[in-house]
């Protein structure tokens, strides 16, 4: 399928519903959003750009293995959690720094491996499905 | 509004059985989405309903002000919601996998793995 | 100690995470993945001889205390499963090794076993029942992975039948957490344990229970829900089967255990009968259906179901002497069965088929392998002195202290059937000559026989140790029946005080 109206908005509206997902991503710190939500409508944004140009350009687009994507937010979600055993507290237990009036902490950084493992899990599902069915 | 919700979950789970006990996997799919949903429900209304009223504590204060809405259900349901999503996904690959493989989406029919007893024989004899 | 609790789901974790963002060459990836599996032993064995010694153990993730955040629990119970998954983890990697082929590799298969036996450790220490759905879809979607990897046919046939029936298992599981939740407002087990009599509708509970016991009973192949199994267990690779036949069914059982001592313990009598005709049942249906069978593999499914059937009626007669047995029985059924499994896969690969018309001879072309098939396959059938004689000894030993002839009796019965087509397949697969004309398959090298053989001599190792020494494993198994039997300390680990 392709469209010229679809084609030339979509290029527009994936980049900003990209850069709305990583507002979305660092709200979530102490307002609704987060990870998941952000991370969904990057996906979405890559959806809309599998519709407009097709799995091919997305998979280009992209560069790496959205499986690869996951697997490493899968990864940085690990070491968020895995922070917290390395000072003798629990797994997953928070770390906090604050720079000015800034909070930063591990929670942020499990955020982000969210963040992955959704584009990542959806790309890859979406992807195979066009691919599969054509 | 529980009860209306209850009566709604149990059309949804009806529906859904009708759905899941076809022999057409697509059918089967159909019904996995509404049981999905039905289930999702479910643990909503288990939460107890609370309209308009998101549990976030507002600026200045150390407690929300007044009763809040459940908010652990809808993390149960967010859960939920992307494991069924994934589960989905997989099942639909695999339909369309067992059209172009089996050529049907007849779960009776598909015999490959579980061959007749004489089809079976015959393969020995083969 | 924190850290080993959550070791055993960490390390096949991070296992799967390097294996699969890496995607390194058959060599480092078959190192990483034993190593994993040799870490993910040894963090077993750790909190094995921890558990063993100084009682439950118990953390709470992120330092959100119980029971408002998610509780990890290790048991005597919990923790000797860890153990066997580590063990069975280890086996079906190296066997591995030597079967799966370029492409299922490189579409990441050993990550993928990773990340099942990361739900599985998962599984047997959470304490939170909400948690234990999460783990369980872990395990789900590896196996579905696992099981279509390569796309075969038969495959897609057997993933078909395997998919369906296995996602209405986990709906049924997440509505009973939804009504759970309701009744309490606790998804804690250990909180659930405390506040589930205080519950003023306890029939209400009771037909929560039975939601759950459905749910489990899916998944662990129970009678009448078990049809998935036989359908599915025949059409992946070997060492696939080898890893579910040993693991995924167990924590089915496993979870029947932990929530019938732990959580529905107020109708005891109707849970314990529903639970008794379920599995005499199973293993009924089980064995018979094994009889019908003319291909290894689905002889052994089919044997699968029926040896279920034991561990649930240890679980439904629950004295302490008979949970001792249910979960000896789940340790030592656990090794015989992947065991099982592998030695077919070497058939498979000797005569080209594991269909029992078209094999025959190993007796005389591989002495070695037919020995070492007797070990699990006696074992099965409850010869002495392996292990399943005296797993079966202690169940026979527990329905006569109960005086529920009616049990002895299928329990005898059933075990006399499993010697029936053990026998078939000694006679059809080893004994008889070979049928001609008989394919040309090139011979085992040494690399590769190695890989074959030594995860299969190494349980079948621990299946005849267990049998000529059954004193210290029936001691803690009789120590992991009394914590279920009288779950307090388990309560106070989590929560923090004595009830």
């Amino acid at each position: 399928m392709s469209s010229l109206i679809l084609a030339t908005i979509a290029r527009v509206a994936v980049a900003l519903m990209l850069l709305f997902s990583v507002f979305l991503l660092l709200r979530g710190h102490d307002a609704p959003g987060g990870g998941f939500l952000g991370g969904l409508v990057a996906a979405i944004g890559f959806i809309l750009y599998v519709l407009a140009e097709g799995p091919r350009e997305v998979r280009a687009a992209l560069r790496v293995d959205p499986r690869s994507i996951a697997f490493v937010g899968l990864a940085v979600a690990l070491v968020s959690g895995l922070a917290g055993l390395a000072t003798g507290a629990p797994f997953l237990t928070a770390l906090w720094t604050s720079f000015g009036d800034v909070k930063l902490g591990t929670p942020v950084l499990f955020d982000l491996g969210v963040y992955l493992v959704v584009v990542g899990g959806v790309l890859a599902m979406v992807l195979a499905l066009e691919e599969e069915v054509g | 509004m529980e009860v209306l919700l209850a009566i709604l979950i149990g059309v949804m789970f009806g529906a859904s059985v009708y759905l899941m006990l076809s022999r057409n996997w697509v059918r089967y799919l159909f019904g996995f989405i509404v049981i999905s949903n039905a289930v999702n429900l479910l643990l909503f209304a288990v939460g107890r309903v609370e309209l308009g009223r998101p549990a976030l504590v507002p600026p200045g204060l150390a407690a929300p002000d007044g009763p809040v809405a459940n908010s652990l259900p809808q993390a149960l349901i967010l859960t939920a919601i992307v494991i069924g999503f994934g589960l989905l996904a997989f099942a639909l690959v695999l339909a369309s996998r067992a059209w172009a493989e089996l050529g049907t989406v007849d779960v009776d029919a598909m015999r490959v793995a579980e061959p007749r007893e004489d089809a079976a024989r015959e393969g020995r004899d083969a | 100690m924190r850290g080993l609790l959550i070791a055993p789901v960490v390390i096949p974790l991070a296992t799967a995470v390097l294996l699969l963002v890496l995607r390194p060459s058959r060599r480092v990836e078959h190192a990483l993945s034993a190593l994993g599996c040799v870490a993910l032993l040894g963090a077993a064995l750790m909190l094995l001889v921890r558990v063993a010694g100084g009682g439950v153990a118990a953390m709470q993730l992120g330092d959100w205390a119980a029971p408002f955040g998610v509780s990890f629990v290790a048991d005597r119970l919990g923790a000797a499963m860890v153990t066997v998954t580590a063990v069975i983890g280890l086996a079906v990697s190296v066997f591995a090794m030597a079967e799966i082929d370029d492409r299922r590799r490189r579409f990441g298969f050993a990550g993928f076993v990773q990340i099942l036996l990361g739900g599985v450790c998962g599984a047997f220490l959470t304490g939170d029942v909400f948690n234990l759905y999460v783990w369980y879809e872990v395990m789900l979607i590896a196996s579905f992975a696992l099981l279509t990897l390569g796309g075969e046919r038969i495959q897609i046939d057997g993933a078909v039948k395997y998919v369906a029936l296995n996602m209405i298992s986990t709906l049924l599981f997440l509505s009973g957490c939804g009504l759970l939740y309701g009744l309490t407002g606790t998804l804690n087990m250990a909180d659930l344990h405390a506040k589930l009599p205080a519950v003023a509708n306890q029939g209400l509970v009771t037909a929560v229970a039975v939601v759950f016991a459905i749910g489990f009973g899916i998944k662990a192949a129970l009678f009448p829900l078990f049809f998935w199994l036989p359908a599915s267990y025949h059409t992946p690779p070997v060492a696939v089967s080898a890893l579910f036949a040993g693991l995924l069914t167990k924590v089915g059982v496993y979870s029947l255990i932990r929530f019938f001592t732990l959580i529905f313990t107020g109708d005891a009598a109707f849970t314990g009968a529903l639970l008794a005709a379920a599995a005499a049942f199973t293993m009924v249906t089980g064995v018979l259906g094994a009889a019908a069978q003319n291909e290894m593999r689905r002889i052994l499914g089919f044997h699968i179901v029926s040896q279920i059937g034991y561990m649930v009626m240890g679980l439904a007669i629950a004295t302490p002497l008979a949970l001792a047995g249910a979960v000896f029985y789940t340790l030592h059924h656990i090794v015989v069965k992947a065991n099982l499994f592998l030695v077919s896969g070497v058939v498979r690969r000797l005569s080209g088929s594991g269909d029992l018309a078209r094999t025959g001879g190993l007796y005389a072309q591989a002495p070695l392998l037919a020995a070492l098939f007797l070990v699990p396959a006696f074992s099965l059938a409850g010869f002495p002195p392996l292990s399943g004689f005296w797993a079966k000894l202690f169940l026979v030993k527990a329905a006569l202290e109960a005086q529920a002839p009616w049990i002895v009796a299928v329990l005898i019965g059933v075990g006399l059937l499993t010697v029936y087509s053990m026998t078939k397949i000694w006679a059809e697969v080893f004994w008889k000559a070979p049928p001609e004309p008989r394919a040309a398959l090139p011979p085992l090298r040494g690399g590769e026989r190695a890989l074959l053989f030594g995860p299969i001599v190494g349980l079948a190792a621990i299946t005849v140790a267990i049998g000529l020494w059954p004193a210290p494993l029936f001691d803690y198994a009789d120590a992991a029946a009394r914590e279920l039997a009288d779950p307090r300390d388990y309560v106070a680990a989590v929560l923090g005080s004595r009830p």
